[in-house]
């Protein structure tokens, strides 16, 4: 025997590259944290064989950190702006910008080839850097960034000559209506995925045409508003292999010749499994889709408002398959409980307000909720906009569904009570995590007290993420909350009266963070102040209102946001005047 | 809850309820929603309280609720407004007035009206137009922005593509002028 009288084998006496090769199946980031602890060797090892990298907050550790970290990085997904910032309520020019790591890493030749960007100021330079310094780059996913223009996609399809996914998603971009489609060269044929719903201007059709046409390996395709109907139609007979589509403009006369092409061109894509779009739709137009209705599993008609309840419905009918699916609350009540009988296979449901304004007039209650439960008990994952909730009703959703990961309810009112018994909804999102032991992210809504942060703190013991917006009574119920979920790692507040009892009670929770969002709270800048001197690991940034030219220096004065967070390397060097480093 | 030990306010409190609702509910309510000078009134729960027939005078909302990414927003406000048919007002602009006006595009029924409209508004007078050569013989030149973002010399596209796609007017002068055609 090679180790001779060696009882037990001693793993150091492995080549490192068998060890390599073991961790190559380890691909969890948090286990691959886990992996670097271990011993010395261990931490080499895994350092020079990491890939792929995911960063939570940008700001938590510097780019040249990271490459001196894992100079072997590949894959490396980004994340800016702090949540909230979805909702307007971080001012524009706050932070978030991807140019210094695409310096830092086309310095170092770093071996990039993918990067995911979430809430991030993405530049045209920084595209263009991006194009030019990573001969092998293959993947850009944006979502919810701003900054670039159609001029920064042209140099991504121009230089990028191994590029398979050009992903943008509710991005916010300039659209100077230049060629970039017609950018991707004629030796560009690695396409596997290409979304651009989001852009608002006009398409070269030909190009496009001629771009799908030479993608054997296009999968999916999503088209923005610019792409009328017979441009898809032509498309689809040239992409029969796709898995996702996403139209662009849907309307036609359903008598014309380019209709029935339509309708035989879809029939023979028999791979399609997730459908979207129908940003501009007619509703005569929709039974063309019913013959793949049966094998989609992710449906996305969120932005479809030019369709009423009965023909979301009818649609709904043929889709017995669905595990995901997103729509307007114009489907009502009524539609959803449609869904229940049909959707036995559904997992995630999100229903957006058709009219956010109004609330008076969305068309989804509690109802709706406690069909989907009784009907969908797979249900893992929601996003629920209503007019209205009541205890009654999440009792129940409780019970039919104790799988939820994922449940945000949203009333359009935020402080509305039980409408039947006028009682806040404490009791209902009380059942909620008493029932769901697996739950990870929450958003509450409604008229709340500080019971139920007494139960979310006895309770959601998996609890990461939760959303909180005027509720509450006192700092007791921040404080249930920051002793009880031990998992937590995110924890945005608006409008509650939590103030520096609950801040400074247990400084060191958030060190086990990776952020705290607090707006329109009771908390001073004397406690954020006490609390940055006292944590050094933090980074406490104050956003000031853009009334105020000068930082009031009185610590007894409220501040409007703060937002703290965990960090590597103290405070950012690009925070602009409006952001209070304390 | 130290705001409830606030000063009597009552004239100026802000309350969700109808005036005599209960105590309890005012109670709630006006421990969340408070009075600040920096943040529009929320207003939500008021509106439901107004009849039907006649607007709100002001609809100001929460900032930042419902909580919707502005993407979303946008995509879908673009939609009501394209659905209205109660008039179709666009700002009119001209390069050095003090402010801008409105005006009502359904009720003229092609170029001639609406130029003559804008000239009685602002005083001033347009060239001649040609297709080859746009405006000539003024110093003045009317433009719009159209739907992709982009000003157009008013005057090109059929009337109706012109009424569907204009979203503001401006009314170039001098030398920006120029490069649309204008040859003086």
């Amino acid at each position: 025997m090679f180790w001779g009288s060696r009882k037990t084998i001693d793993m150091n006496y492995f080549p490192d590259e068998v060890l390599e090769h073991v961790f190559d199946f380890i691909t969890s980031h948090k286990d691959r944290n886990s992996v670097s602890l271990v011993c010395k060797s261990w931490y080499k090892i895994e350092k020079y064989s990491r890939q792929r990298v995911f960063l939570g907050n940008c700001y938590s550790i510097s780019p040249e950190r990271l490459i001196a970290r894992f100079p072997g990085l590949k894959s490396l997904t980004l994340k800016g702006k702090p949540h909230f910032a979805d909702f307007n309520l971080v001012p524009d020019d706050w932070g978030g910008f991807l140019y210094p790591w695409i310096k830092a890493m086309a310095k170092s030749r770093i071996g990039l080839e993918e990067l995911r960007l979430k809430r991030m100021v993405v530049s045209d330079e920084s595209l263009e850097l991006l194009s030019e310094s990573f001969p092998n780059f293959k993947s850009l996913v944006l979502v919810s960034c701003e900054g670039f223009t159609t001029d920064g996609l042209a140099a991504i399809a121009a230089n990028c000559r191994f590029l398979r996914e050009l992903d943008l998603q509710e991005n916010e971009v300039e659209d100077h209506r230049g060629h970039w489609l017609s950018c991707f060269p004629e030796s560009c044929t690695s396409l596997v995925s290409l979304n651009f719903a989001c852009l608002k201007g006009e398409i070269n059709l030909a190009s496009l045409e001629r771009l799908v046409a030479r993608s054997p390996n296009l999968k999916s395709l999503r088209l923005n508003r610019a792409v009328p109907f017979d441009t898809l139609q032509r498309l689809l007979i040239r992409a029969p292999q796709l898995v996702d589509l996403g139209t662009g403009s849907y309307v036609h006369d359903p008598s014309s010749e380019a209709y029935n092409k339509l309708k035989a061109a879809i029939q023979n894509c028999n791979s399609i499994r997730s459908l979207s779009g129908f940003l501009e739709v007619a509703p005569c137009c929709m039974s063309a889709i019913y013959p793949i209705c049966e094998n989609l599993t992710f449906l996305n008609l969120s932005y479809a408002a030019g369709l009423q309840s009965n023909e979301l419905t009818k649609l709904i009918h043929h889709c017995r398959k669905l595990q995901r699916l997103w729509i307007l609350d114009c489907i009502g009540d009524k539609g959803l409980g449609v869904v229940a009988s049909t959707c036995k296979e559904l997992q995630e449901l999100r229903v957006f307000p058709s009219d956010p304004f109004d609330a008076g007039n969305a068309a989804v209650t509690e109802e709706g909720l406690v069909l989907i439960s009784a009907g969908c008990p797979k249900l893992n994952s929601l996003l629920y906009f209503c007019q209205q909730m009541t205890n009654a009703a999440l009792i129940t959703v409780a019970k039919n569904c104790t799988n939820f990961i994922r449940f945000r309810l949203c009333i359009l009112d935020p402080i509305k009570p039980d409408p039947v018994t006028n009682q806040p909804l404490d009791e209902g999102f009380g059942a909620i995590v008493r029932s769901c032991k697996g739950l990870k992210r929450l958003s509450l809504s409604g008229l709340l007290t500080d019971q139920v942060f007494y139960y979310i703190g006895m309770y959601a013991k998996k609890l990461e993420m939760l959303s909180i917006a005027f509720a509450g009574n006192s700092d007791k119920g921040m404080l249930y909350v920051l002793n009880g979920c031990k998992k937590l790692r995110k924890l945005e507040i608006r409008d509650c009266p939590f103030g520096d009892t609950a801040l400074l009670e247990d400084m060191g929770k958030y060190e086990t963070m990776r952020s705290l969002w607090m707006s329109t709270c009771e908390v001073t800048l004397g406690a954020c102040k006490v609390l940055a001197k006292k944590m050094p690991s933090l980074n406490v940034e104050i956003i000031n209102g853009s009334e105020q030219t000068e930082f009031n220096l009185d610590d007894r004065q409220k501040v409007d946001k703060m937002y703290l967070y965990r960090t590597l390397v103290g405070h950012r060097k690009d925070a602009p005047e409006f952001v209070w480093l304390l | 809850m130290t705001f409830e030990k606030d000063i009597n306010i009552d004239a100026t409190e802000l309350r969700l309820g109808l005036p005599g609702t209960s105590e309890e509910s005012e109670r709630q309510a006006s421990t969340t929603l408070r009075i600040s000078n920096k943040r529009a009134l929320p207003s939500v729960a008021d509106e439901k309280q107004c009849d039907q027939e006649t607007a709100p005078p002001t609809k100001a909302q929460v900032v930042g609720w419902p909580p919707i990414r502005s993407y979303r927003k946008n995509n879908l406000q673009t939609k009501k407004t394209e659905v209205e048919t109660s008039g179709m007002y666009v700002k009119v602009s001209m390069d050095g007035a003090p402010y801008l006006r409105k005006v009502d595009l359904k009720i003229y029924k092609g170029y001639p009206e609406v130029l003559k409209a804008l000239e009685d508004m602002f005083k001033f007078k347009v060239g001649k137009y040609s297709e080859r050569e746009g405006y000539n013989g003024s110093e003045f030149v009317p433009t719009y922005e159209d739907k992709d973002g982009d000003w157009m010399l008013v005057g090109d596209v059929p009337w109706e593509m012109f009424v569907n796609s204009c979203k503001r007017l401006r009314i170039m002068k001098g030398s920006e002028a120029r490069g649309l055609g204008c040859v003086v």
